[in-house]
């Protein structure tokens, strides 16, 4: 819960909640980007609880991406 | 250090490790604040690589796990109604209130479902004009500030089906709580990156000045722990006590300003009291008057509503890091994540369920 998720902003709409179409990996959810100022399509952002609260580089990103792709396949391991 | 292989790579950890060990002269007791931290630390094993002078103890950074245990108790009665739709993140609906959990609850035909985002629940509201949709708040300073927005959405746009019950608990009075411990044994702290996203370092300053302790602010990986340790321990032995950030490729000084902002025009501090742990002065987030009507705990009259932790949980010890998960005579056996007496052997952040899940041995 602490930890955020780094996702890649698609779109966004011009909204109340500033709301995004952003990517995790293969899913794609919405999120606010209402917090973040200079949001570009493309930027990649961390994404806690549904707002986005930083804009991340990619490589960034990417590193948490396989972090949690791993733990995924964990936790169905131990299923 | 840009990519994941790079964090996790054998052979720089290897490096760190030397390094550590080459700076260490005497003993040292470091707290990582957050339970993620302590996942990764014990997936990783990285407190069996470091020299036996430097213990690491796991803070009480989760906020599932310090979640009192009557405000489960509250939980359980609003769901319990009729009329309610009782959202959560799903590490919550198996925390132990005094006589179930929320999936008792749904077991027993109770609508309450696990959503992503409280902003998903403004959605579920408009969608329900007959039913009350209510969000389970809980969270650090990361959840604060979306926590917050739904409230604002809510009112501007007058859905009156739609409240929070809030849980929301601070780092900073956490660590002052830690450090004016008579039972005090922290030399310093790993601080938790995504919080300081949102929050920045600044607020760490105080700490530093009034201690005397050196703070490090740290990301989730090896090698950023193994990294924020090195940088730690060199305070230490070099006598200084600062806040440095070990995470700058995510965290900037002054944090998110306008989630910094929306927080305080939602919430106001107030005293809050820490499972397992007790009352710690202004170290939780209530709602302000003008956003009472959102108010859960207020709409649904659960103010009486309160039970009483298991007594053989030892989870308070554990969060105040005064032991470590195996030292509880229940650990593996009669507190398991199938049946768990505390919320640190259920939450994804627990440290229970990390040695639970990582160091059980067969």
């Amino acid at each position: 819960m602490a930890q955020g998720i780094p996702g890649k902003v698609l779109a966004i709409q011009d909204d109340e909640m500033k709301t995004g179409r952003v990517a995790f990996g293969d899913e794609v959810r919405e999120a606010s980007l209402a917090l973040l100022e200079d949001v570009q399509v493309g930027d990649y952002v961390l994404v806690q609880a549904g707002s986005a609260v930083e804009i991340m580089n990619e490589s960034q990103a990417l590193e948490i991406f396989a972090l949690l792709k791993e733990m995924e396949g964990e936790e169905k391991d131990a299923r | 250090m840009k990519y994941l292989d790079e964090y996790r790579d054998q052979a720089t950890t290897q490096q760190f490790v030397q390094a550590i060990r080459a700076l260490v002269t005497r003993p040292w007791h470091l707290m990582e604040v957050c339970g993620g931290q302590t996942h990764s630390i014990v997936r990783f094993g990285l407190d069996e690589l470091l020299p036996p002078e430097i213990q690491l103890i796991h803070g009480p950074g989760c906020p599932v796990c310090v979640t009192p245990v009557e405000l489960i108790d509250k939980a359980v009665a609003i769901a319990s109604l009729p009329e309610v739709i009782f959202c959560s993140f799903g590490d919550m609906l198996r925390v132990p209130g005094s006589s179930t959990d929320l999936f008792g609850v749904k077991s027993r035909g109770g609508d309450v479902r696990i959503v992503y985002s409280p902003l998903d629940c403004l959605q579920i509201a408009k969608e329900n004009p007959a039913r009350q949709v209510v969000f389970f708040a809980v969270g650090f300073e990361t959840t604060a500030p979306v926590n917050g927005m739904s409230v604002v959405a809510a009112k501007r746009q007058g859905l009156s089906n739609y409240s929070i019950l809030v849980s929301q608990v601070l780092v900073p009075p956490a660590l002052e709580a830690v450090l004016a411990s008579p039972h005090r044994r922290v030399d310093g702290f790993i601080a938790a990156g995504h919080v300081c996203t949102v929050m920045g370092t600044e607020e760490y300053q105080i700490l530093v000045e009034r201690h005397r302790v050196p703070i490090v602010v740290t990301g989730f990986e090896p090698l950023d722990l193994l990294q924020g340790i090195h940088m730690l321990v060199s305070q230490l032995e070099e006598g200084r006590a600062e806040v440095e950030n070990q995470y700058e490729r995510i965290v900037r000084p002054g944090g998110n300003r306008p989630a910094q902002e929306l927080i305080r025009a939602v919430f106001e501090v107030r005293d809050r009291a820490w499972r397992g742990i007790g009352s710690i002065a202004a170290s939780g987030l209530g709602l302000r008057e003008a956003y009472a009507d959102f108010d859960a705990e207020r709409r649904f009259n659960v103010a009486e509503v309160g039970g009483q932790e298991d007594p053989e949980c030892c989870s308070g010890q554990v969060l105040q890091g005064f032991i470590k998960p195996q030292a509880c005579p229940a650990f593996g056996t009669r507190c398991t994540p199938d049946t768990p007496l505390g919320a640190t052997m259920v939450s994804g952040e627990g440290a229970c369920a990390a040695y639970y899940r990582y160091r059980r041995r067969a």
